[in-house]
């Protein structure tokens, strides 16, 4: 079964890499994986389908949480969650079916976005499965050419994001703050 | 106005802010700034042969004080050399920085002059890691560095600084605080949880405490000393916990495992309870996972999450600082010390059982009249250095019989590759050590095969007349490769003898290093002794019995209690 992973990361160079990192040195084949920033622009929200063996996912959602990037990593397979996709479908369209194609895509609340003598390109959103329902009604209708965005998530549950206060600099420093926490040896 | 300064001296000012003392190195090209600086500078600067031995000598240093480490490489063949020592730091949770130089920044990607990815190659080799693309970055990212290496669970972290970045000017202004918001380190342990651990501890009639890595980098010896005296259970220490725990202490049982003691190992397969405290239940340590402790409840007390029910489930998780955690548990067991009589007459039987294992199979060293076995050489070392040298191990049979025979007082004392088993480790770790420790009887325990691979770093030790003691366990083989086709190979020994072994006098006197051979069993107590009064390095070329085996022996894939004792006996012809 498809794992759909949500990350929230600093965006910085460097950062996808360590997240898929995790994914590919165990080999796993990452099925979509969006990114875009937040309202923040100092971060940026992942969303990741991959399929992971079910007794590894939570190892895997913790090994992502343990990069210093990655400000919260979390599994939407198993909570309330909605999950949308977006595609552009660029279909072949002789005058006869133009009609036919246009109905289709009403059904489907498709968006014609470029119209020639060729044929449409259209745009359709939702859920992923009625998604491929579209592709496949429209590939009735003659050679089509697919992009799409792969999947965008946000859970429905409220979540608190816990985030690490600033540290001192310098080892003096450090040794200071820690002992003000109190030696536990003297406990 | 804060003063102007180039990015190689802002460098080494945020390195002094981190308390360095000692970078172990290789320059280059690109490094030439930082050189510069080092030039009339008080961190001293050693020069390595070998710029994966800068990072072994780095993790010497950390690995027996506990402070961080640092390695400093060039570009390209600097960078990539470094990347077996920073994935060996990795393994072991070792708290390195290591500092590489880049091309300039314009240059990258164009395959420039000794251009290497190097933080593309590094990125899984290391905790974390940087490329500093901006000068006002730099003094920031050396201190998260230094942070992130030293917190949590120690790890080693990278910077790869261009060398545009390292020449250019800015104005210096030091960093107060940084901020890493994603980077999340528990110590605290949940106290709900440390009470259930107490309840799950006074109501255990088979307790077992498996300690390891974790309990030395936390520093928490004494609080695990504590634990193991007031609840009085016995204790199993693996390969990276020897000495978390006195030697001799009447609670250690040994070291568990693959090569581990027949008590250790029925121990672990008979315990009702595992109290798991900073170990990662590694493989060469559970034998087969499926037959591992099978009638234990675990307690995983850990710093990582991702450690936790990685490879076995754990009853009661407990993520943490090993010593803050013990320290909060103490406390409640303290609290609770009436509850240590409900158990008493099963842990009095528990006790007996493992003192009949011990005498059962005891560890027992090997002895010959007419030829030195591996076992004998490191019980002499062990008499000879009772506990308080710094002794440093390579990669094979010799680590594994001085894991077994050498007695390890105090922590930080023992250095060796355990996680990815690197062979060559032991004379470079050995080097960091002894800077670490000018006035410390420091040993490097190696093969003939490991040492072979450090011998130029011979250079290093005469050149800066470190007094380390080499002895090598000689046999003639890649002995630990041997054993495997001795004993799953039908003994079809292919590329493991080590033909061409140097005359190690004048090996020896080729560096100004004192150097001998010696052979007969008789001789070998005042062989060591000489050594380690020498003032200076020595170099010991011990010549032990070339057919030796590791014994016991859990083998691949068998569990714990299927380990073979000892070589096939000669069935005896009955009369
Ligand atoms: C040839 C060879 C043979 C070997 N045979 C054996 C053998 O027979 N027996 C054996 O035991 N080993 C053996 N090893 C070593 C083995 O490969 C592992 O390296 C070792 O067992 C791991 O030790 P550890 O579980 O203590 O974990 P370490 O690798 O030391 O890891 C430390 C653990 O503690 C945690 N930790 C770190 N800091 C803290 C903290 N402050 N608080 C709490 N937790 C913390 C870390 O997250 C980690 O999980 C062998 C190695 C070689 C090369
Ligand atoms: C870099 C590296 N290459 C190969 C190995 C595989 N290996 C493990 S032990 C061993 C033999 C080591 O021989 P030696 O140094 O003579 O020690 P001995 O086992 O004989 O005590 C080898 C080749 C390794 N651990 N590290
Ligand atoms: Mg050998």
């Amino acid at each position: 079964m498809l794992q759909v992973i949500s990350l929230l990361v600093e965006n910085k160079p460097g950062a996808l890499m360590r997240v898929t990192g995790v994914l590919s040195a165990r080999g796993y084949n990452i099925e979509s994986l969006t990114v875009a920033r937040t309202l923040d622009p100092t971060l940026s929200r992942m969303t990741i389908v991959v399929d992971v063996d079910p007794a590894l996912r939570r190892q895997v959602i913790k090994q992502m949480n343990r990069l210093v990037n990655v400000l919260q990593a979390s599994d939407l397979t198993e909570e309330r969650a909605v999950a949308r996709e977006m595609v552009l479908l660029r279909v072949r369209a002789p005058l006869e079916s133009r009609t036919a194609i246009l109905k289709e895509a009403e059904i489907f609340s498709a968006r014609v976005v470029d119209s020639s003598v060729e044929g449409f390109v259209l745009e359709a959103s939702g859920d992923p499965e009625k998604l491929d329902e579209f592709i496949d009604v429209m590939r009735a209708y003659g050679e089509i050419e697919v992009t799409r965005s792969g999947i965008v998530a946000v859970s429905l549950e409220p979540r608190r994001l816990r985030l690490s206060p600033p540290v001192p600099t310098g080892r003096a420093e450090r040794e200071e703050a820690a002992s003000r926490l109190g030696d536990v040896s003297s406990s | 106005m804060p003063n102007l300064m180039s990015g190689a001296r802002i460098l080494v000012e945020c390195l002094v802010r981190e308390g360095v003392d000692c970078i172990f190195g290789y320059p280059g090209g690109v490094t030439l700034p930082v050189y510069d600086v080092l030039y009339d500078h008080p961190i001293r600067h050693v020069l390595m042969r070998h710029e994966e031995n800068a990072a072994f000598a780095a993790s010497g240093y950390a690995r027996s004080t506990g402070r961080v480490g640092v390695c400093c490489a060039t570009s390209g063949p600097g960078s990539t050399n470094l990347v077996t020592g920073l994935v060996d730091a990795l393994m072991d949770s070792v708290p390195i920085v290591a500092i590489t130089g880049q091309v300039s920044t314009k240059a990258i990607g164009s395959d420039a002059f000794q251009e290497a990815d190097t933080f593309g190659i590094t990125r899984s080799c290391t905790k974390h890691n940087y490329l500093v693309k901006n000068l006002k970055d730099l003094p920031a990212v050396v201190h998260e560095a230094f942070y992130i290496a030293s917190t949590g669970r120690p790890g080693p972290v990278l910077i790869d600084i261009p060398k545009d970045v390292l020449q250019g000017q800015a104005h210096y202004t030091p960093v107060s605080a940084i901020h890493l918001p994603g980077y999340k380190v528990i110590t605290e342990g949940h106290t709900g949880q440390i009470r259930r651990a107490a309840q799950m501890i006074w109501e255990a009639e088979r307790p077992l405490v498996y300690a390891g890595g974790g309990i030395i980098s936390s520093g928490a010896h004494q609080e695990l000393r504590e634990l193991v005296e007031l609840i009085d259970a016995p204790a199993v220490l693996t390969l990276m916990g020897l000495g978390a725990l006195p030697g001799d202490h009447p609670n250690f049982i040994s070291m568990p495992g693959m090569h581990g003691s027949y008590a250790a190992n029925m121990s672990m397969t008979h315990a009702d309870l595992l109290i798991a405290l900073g170990v990662r239940f590694d493989d060469r340590v559970t034998g087969r996972l499926s037959a591992f402790a099978p009638h234990a409840k675990v307690i995983h007390v850990d710093i990582d999450p991702v450690e936790i029910g990685k490879n076995r489930a754990a009853d009661l998780p407990i993520v943490g600082d090993a010593r803050r955690v013990l320290a909060k548990l103490l406390k409640v067991l303290r609290d609770t010390l009436g509850e240590r009589e409900r158990k008493a007459e099963a842990r009095r039987a528990w006790w007996r059982q493992i003192r009949a294992w011990q005498r059962e199979h005891p560890l027992e060293p090997v002895f010959s009249d007419t030829e030195i076995k591996p076992q004998h050489l490191m019980v002499e070392i062990d008499r000879l250095t009772n506990g308080e040298a710094i002794i440093t191990a390579d990669v094979g049979q010799h680590q594994m019989w001085a894991a077994q025979f050498i007695r390890f007082k105090k922590p930080r004392h023992w250095l060796c590759s355990g996680g990815l088993g690197s062979m060559g480790f032991g004379l470079p770790a050995a080097i960091g050590a002894q800077f670490a420790w000018p006035d410390k009887l420091v040993v490097a325990v190696v093969g003939d095969g490991g040492f072979q691979m450090s011998i130029p770093e011979l250079a290093t030790i005469a050149s800066n007349r470190l007094p380390i003691k080499v002895v090598i366990c000689n046999n003639g083989y890649l002995g630990m490769v041997r054993q495997w086709q001795t004993l799953f190979y039908n003994n079809r020994l292919c590329a493991v003898t080590m033909e061409g072994f140097p005359d190690i006098e004048k090996l020896g006197a080729a560096y100004g290093i004192p150097g001998r051979i010696v052979e007969r069993p008789e001789q070998l107590s005042r062989a060591l002794e000489e050594a380690f009064r020498e003032p200076g390095p020595y170099l010991l070329d011990v010549r032990v019995s070339p057919e030796e085996n590791v014994y016991p022996m859990v083998p691949a894939g068998a569990a714990l209690n299927e380990m073979v004792l000892g070589p096939p006996r000669p069935v005896p012809v009955p009369k």
